[in-house]
């Protein structure tokens, strides 16, 4: 039995009959200590399967298992980290992370707690920056609070929905490595939701393209062999990175083009001329 | 790391920027940028002030020369020439008997207030005076169980302008009080939202003057058997019920609008009903629930002159009915005098719920 296991979701957003399914169809399971991404254009639906997996909103049809257990509502167990880092603003970084560790350890010390946190924010490289509020970090650093904030729950599965989407390049790339090596370090079970194929092929064992929604569903899936820890520089040269690569972006370029000509219509326009006005004046 | 407090620092949080320019000026690292910036922040306030206090002199001195002319235009065609040369030399002589009675000159309002607080002093002398001399007396009351005396004499301008502020910050708390938690049940509960949809809508655009009424009606037959001045109860109650709306409103509407990401924040976290509310919808919509307390307070201090004229509580709505029935020589520039202390402590009051409000809001999207 997988450790997460989806099936046949389907998900519609409104209760009329013709309303459209966003998410239709979708199988996917996934072995405990995998690290697994899932590639999509914007607005095929990514969000949505986040939201149905940690339990914020519930499928329409179809069953969502985790271990074994019907998911129904979020859990500690599965850690989120969102698109928009949902830091609270009024709270430092420090207490951001107290209050989530003090609800899912309530038995634990006042002074363990704060040595959690601590911890946590020296993961992310944060500690200076302890004791500011979100609006005095850039996307970055929030996006490191909001990551020590999933971590320090101590999730068994992490959910990660584009958690690197808003950031430039570079940050994005050294974010990536800290996700890494946490990953590494504690073996947890990753999911991962990006737009990007470079970082899903970097970060994940398996890649598993979703096609655009309406009736969303998952694609076939990629192995990425590649040993770790993985080298950024040494990656392009990859023989193997580099085939895997084209075979994702052809099948989601394809997927793409298939949208495009599925949508085109033709327009009979009637056959007017424009009426001379000259006489008129 | 904490941020020093400087003087830069507050008077810019408080809205008074021009403090941190005057020390600039002072110790003299003004630059020329600075310099623009302090010719628009002092010195065109300034000017304008001295423009007000002219175009008020010389509109002043034209309504007291129509009406002098008027007074003695009648008496000529009323008593004949004699009476009106008799008038004209009156009114010249500064006659306290004959003088016009019209918007009073700036200087006037001035020679006013030094009078009103010559006049607090005399009073609050004479209060000491009473009190050594009624305090043998009282302690000897009190021992024996009886009601120490008091004193009785009119209250000052001073005191009339603490028991205004009294009369405001009961109505506020009372206000606050029944607005704050209120609105979060409303907020919370589409279902008490819709139960007291009709009650905000119906009752907020009333009236003081009916709140008052309203307001009188109950305390007087509830206060039946009490012999005491209920004037204040009376007054603090209608300001109370005249200025909430504006919060009720705002915290219910900062309560029922929390970004939905914080909730899912609250939802990933599994706080619990009570958790969320203090931990999450609380903050975020402490801003707007700020927000609804600085016009809360404001209204009340608008509300409250209207109320105590009504009420006849000792505060300065009644002593500007009072002036006006009065009819004394000085009258009018007392009012004026009244009108310029309600809009300062009006002014005054902003600025302090100002810098709270200041203080505990951020910006909506900080986090995300």
């Amino acid at each position: 039995m997988a450790y997460l296991e989806l099936n046949n979701i389907c998900k519609t957003y409104g209760h009329a009959d013709d309303a459209p399914e966003v998410l239709s169809n979708i199988n996917l399971s996934i072995e405990e200590g995998e690290f697994v991404a899932i590639v999509g254009f914007t607005g095929s639906g990514k969000t949505t399967l986040v939201n149905l997996i940690n339990g914020l909103i519930t499928a329409t049809s179809g069953e969502v298992l985790f271990k074994g257990q019907q998911v129904s509502g979020t859990s500690h167990e599965r850690g989120v980290i969102f698109q928009n880092y949902s830091l609270l603003p009024w709270l430092t970084v420090a207490q951001n992370i107290y209050m989530a560790v003090k609800v899912v350890f309530p038995k634990k010390s006042k002074s363990e707690l704060h040595a959690l946190v601590a911890d946590y924010i020296e993961m992310v490289n944060l500690t200076p920056a302890m004791n500011k509020r979100p609006n005095e970090l850039s996307g970055g650093m929030r996006q490191r609070v909001a990551v020590a904030r999933a971590l320090a729950m101590k999730p068994e599965m992490i959910i990660m929905d584009e958690p690197l989407g808003a950031l430039d390049a570079l940050t994005r790339g050294n974010l990536q490595d800290e996700i890494l090596n946490i990953w590494g370090k504690e073996k947890r079970t990753a999911l991962l939701i990006t737009n990007d194929v470079d970082e899903g092929i970097y970060m994940a064992d398996r890649i598993i393209p979703l096609r655009p929604g309406p009736n969303a569903t998952l694609g076939p899936e990629f192995k990425i062999n590649i040993d770790r820890p993985r080298d950024k520089t040494a990656l392009n040269d990859d023989p193997n990175f580099k085939s895997t690569r084209n075979a994702i972006i052809e099948y989601l370029m394809d997927i793409g083009n298939q949208r495009k000509s599925d949508v085109q219509k033709e327009y009979v326009l009637p056959d007017l001329q424009p009426k001379s006005f000259v006489g008129h004046f | 790391m904490k941020q020093s407090i400087t003087l830069g620092r507050v008077s810019k949080f408080m809205g008074l920027g021009f403090l941190s320019t005057l020390k600039d000026l002072f110790t003299g690292n003004l630059e020329r940028e600075d310099f623009i910036s302090f010719l628009r922040k002092v010195i065109v306030p300034l000017a304008s002030i001295l423009l007000f206090i002219g175009m008020w002199h010389l509109g002043a001195k034209a309504l007291y020369q129509r009406e002098a002319n008027f007074k003695v235009e009648k008496a000529l065609t009323d008593q004949g020439p004699a009476a009106a040369d008799e008038m004209k030399a009156c009114i010249a002589s500064g006659d306290v008997s004959c003088q016009p009675n019209t918007l009073p000159a700036p200087s006037q309002v001035w020679d006013s207030y030094k009078s009103l607080l010559k006049d607090h002093n005399a009073i609050s002398a004479d209060k000491a005076a009473f009190k050594e001399k009624t305090e043998v007396l009282n302690t000897e009351r009190i021992a024996s169980g009886l009601d120490p005396i008091t004193y009785t004499g009119r209250p000052s301008f001073i005191d009339q302008i603490i028991m205004s502020l009294k009369t405001v910050f009961a109505g506020f708390l009372l206000a606050l009080i029944i607005a704050v938690p209120l609105g979060i049940l409303i907020g919370l509960s589409p279902t008490l939202r819709s139960a007291f949809n009709w009650f905000i809508q119906i009752f907020k655009p009333v009236s003081p003057v009916v709140w008052y009424l309203l307001v009188f009606m109950i305390v007087k037959t509830i206060l039946i058997d009490s012999t005491d001045d209920s004037s204040f109860i009376i007054s603090f109650i209608s300001v109370g019920l005249c200025s909430m709306w504006a919060t009720l409103v705002n915290t219910a509407m900062g309560v029922s609008s929390v970004d939905k990401d914080y909730i899912n924040v609250a939802k990933v976290l599994k706080l619990g009903p009570i958790q969320k509310v203090f931990k999450v919808i609380l903050p975020s919509s402490l801003p707007l629930i700020f927000t609804g307390l600085k016009i809360t307070l404001s209204v009340a201090w608008m509300v409250l002159i209207a109320i105590e004229l009504l009420a006849q509580s000792p505060g300065l709505g009644l002593f500007v009915w009072e002036e006006f029935q009065n009819g004394a020589n000085d009258s009018n520039s007392k009012i004026i005098v009244a009108m310029f202390v309600i809009g300062i402590i009006g002014f005054l009051l902003d600025r302090i719920m100002l810098t709270i409000q200041n203080a505990v809001s951020f910006n909506k999207n900080e986090g995300i």
